[in-house]
């Protein structure tokens, strides 16, 4: 077997997502194709020849063109370049599809349910757009646990989806105050019954206890997809 | 020929660079890489075996593990998602004295764990004091996120090799793609020769 190549790619649009995240499209030749979930590596690498690689996960649906969406980490030297600098007309270098188990497809059925914490949101949001493309009969509940509504990425396609803010929130605000807990999610889940195709994204310490509370409320543990980001800059 | 990114630059780090793989960067923390909910087994009811290519299965339970002299491991080690974290300490016991003596033809490993996970070694790989089966990390007992009561320390390939929540090893004639390296990642997993995928 041949090892996946690196792709060159070049920055075709910016957008301005929250104050710390910016999504990227990206034209790229040869790209293969992804699945709903799947993540790249990108590496960059300075004018010295120095190289720095980090893993982001994918944005756009199947078919759409490749976007990745990725959040300033204050020592993170490939996402503030990314964040901070990337500008139309600018290239680096990409490999992948990666991943085959964080994944959703239609054939995989549902109901899906959907659990972010931050920027954890953003496989999750590659596998809910391409569910409201390609399989809008399936149901699908998504949770999102930010800490303030400044840090809501994608606000705009949120419709339907359920909040929580652990830190601010914004004025008037009747909703959810709190991190996720097993009442929080009782609520708004479908009920282990209807076998729901759970997957959880965001920093360790929230995957590791919204996990384990749907594991208490009887999800089954096989149908529990998790995905965890500690820092990775 | 590599792209080069306008005003991409190496911001300043510490740390020794000739220990860093290629592709790898220093993570002072301790990310957390699985697939699933964390597996929660009762020490009583917890065991480590030894079976398949050999004659006699071996099978330690919780508290006979624990009467084995352990050992103290200082290590480097390298996550495939590309970080890298220097001088990590480690309780546990080497895999040579798990697997002393036995008489086998097998060549390679699979490590099983709770939870389902699965991943495959070279035997070559986890004998001659390069593997350990640990259960104290930073001198307090590991902890259930890490992989808790005990998980593989094979620090000189990437850290998916090491599996967490393992509880067993079963020798085999012929290598055996595990749960990760069935789904594209490489086999052996040498961070030096950069084998994170399969085909590098």
């Amino acid at each position: 077997m041949s090892p996946l190549p690196w792709l060159p790619v070049r920055v075709a649009a910016v957008r301005r997502e929250t104050v710390r995240a910016r999504t990227l499209t990206l034209d790229v030749d040869g790209w293969p194709g992804h699945r709903a979930g799947q993540h790249v590596d990108v590496r960059l690498t300075a004018a010295d020849g120095y190289q720095a690689q980090r893993s982001y996960s994918i944005a756009s649906p199947p078919g759409a063109p490749l976007e990745i969406t990725v959040e300033r980490l204050s020592e993170g030297e490939v996402s503030l370049w990314l964040v901070d600098e990337a500008r139309p007309g600018d290239v680096f270098d990409i490999r992948g599809p990666i991943g085959g188990y964080f994944v959703w497809e239609p054939s995989r059925g549902g109901p899906l349910l959907l659990v972010a914490g931050g920027s954890g949101l953003v496989p999750l949001m590659c596998i809910e757009r391409h569910r409201r493309r390609a399989a809008p009969a399936i149901d699908s509940t998504l949770l999102l646990s930010a800490r303030g509504p400044e840090d809501v990425l994608y606000a705009g396609e949120l419709d339907g989806a359920a909040l929580t803010y652990t830190r601010r929130t914004p004025d008037g605000w009747t909703g959810y105050d709190r991190r996720i807990d097993a009442a929080m999610l009782a609520e708004v889940a479908p009920p282990p019954d209807a076998r729901p195709r759970c997957f959880v994204c965001g920093p360790t310490a929230f995957v590791e206890h919204v996990a384990q509370d749907l594991v208490d409320l009887g999800h089954h543990r096989a149908l529990v997809k998790t995905e965890r980001f500690g820092a990775s800059g | 020929m590599p792209s080069i990114s306008r005003g991409f630059r190496r911001r300043e780090r510490g740390g020794d660079p000739t220990r860093l793989p290629p592709g790898q960067h220093l993570e002072a923390g301790f990310p957390v890489l699985s697939a699933g909910p964390t597996p929660r087994v009762p020490l009583a009811e917890w065991s480590f075996s030894i079976t398949g290519a050999l004659d006699a299965p071996r099978r330690w339970s919780w508290e006979e593990l624990r009467a084995l002299e352990p050992e103290a491991v200082r290590c480097d080690i390298h996550c495939v998602t590309s970080w890298t974290k220097l001088d990590t300490e480690w309780d546990g016991i080497s895999l040579d004295v798990l697997l002393d003596g036995i008489d086998t033809d097998a060549a390679f490993v699979t490590a099983w764990c709770d939870g389902g996970y699965t991943t495959n070694l070279p035997l070559e790989d986890v004998i001659g004091g390069k593997a350990w089966l640990a259960w104290g990390y930073d001198g307090r007992p590991l902890a259930a996120e890490h992989g808790g009561p005990a998980r593989l320390l094979v620090p000189h390939l990437y850290f998916w090799k090491s599996a967490k929540w393992v509880r067993g090893l079963i020798l085999r004639a012929d290598d055996e793609p595990g749960f990760w390296e069935q789904l594209g990642y490489h086999d052996r997993g040498d961070p030096w020769r950069e084998q994170r995928y399969q085909g590098d």
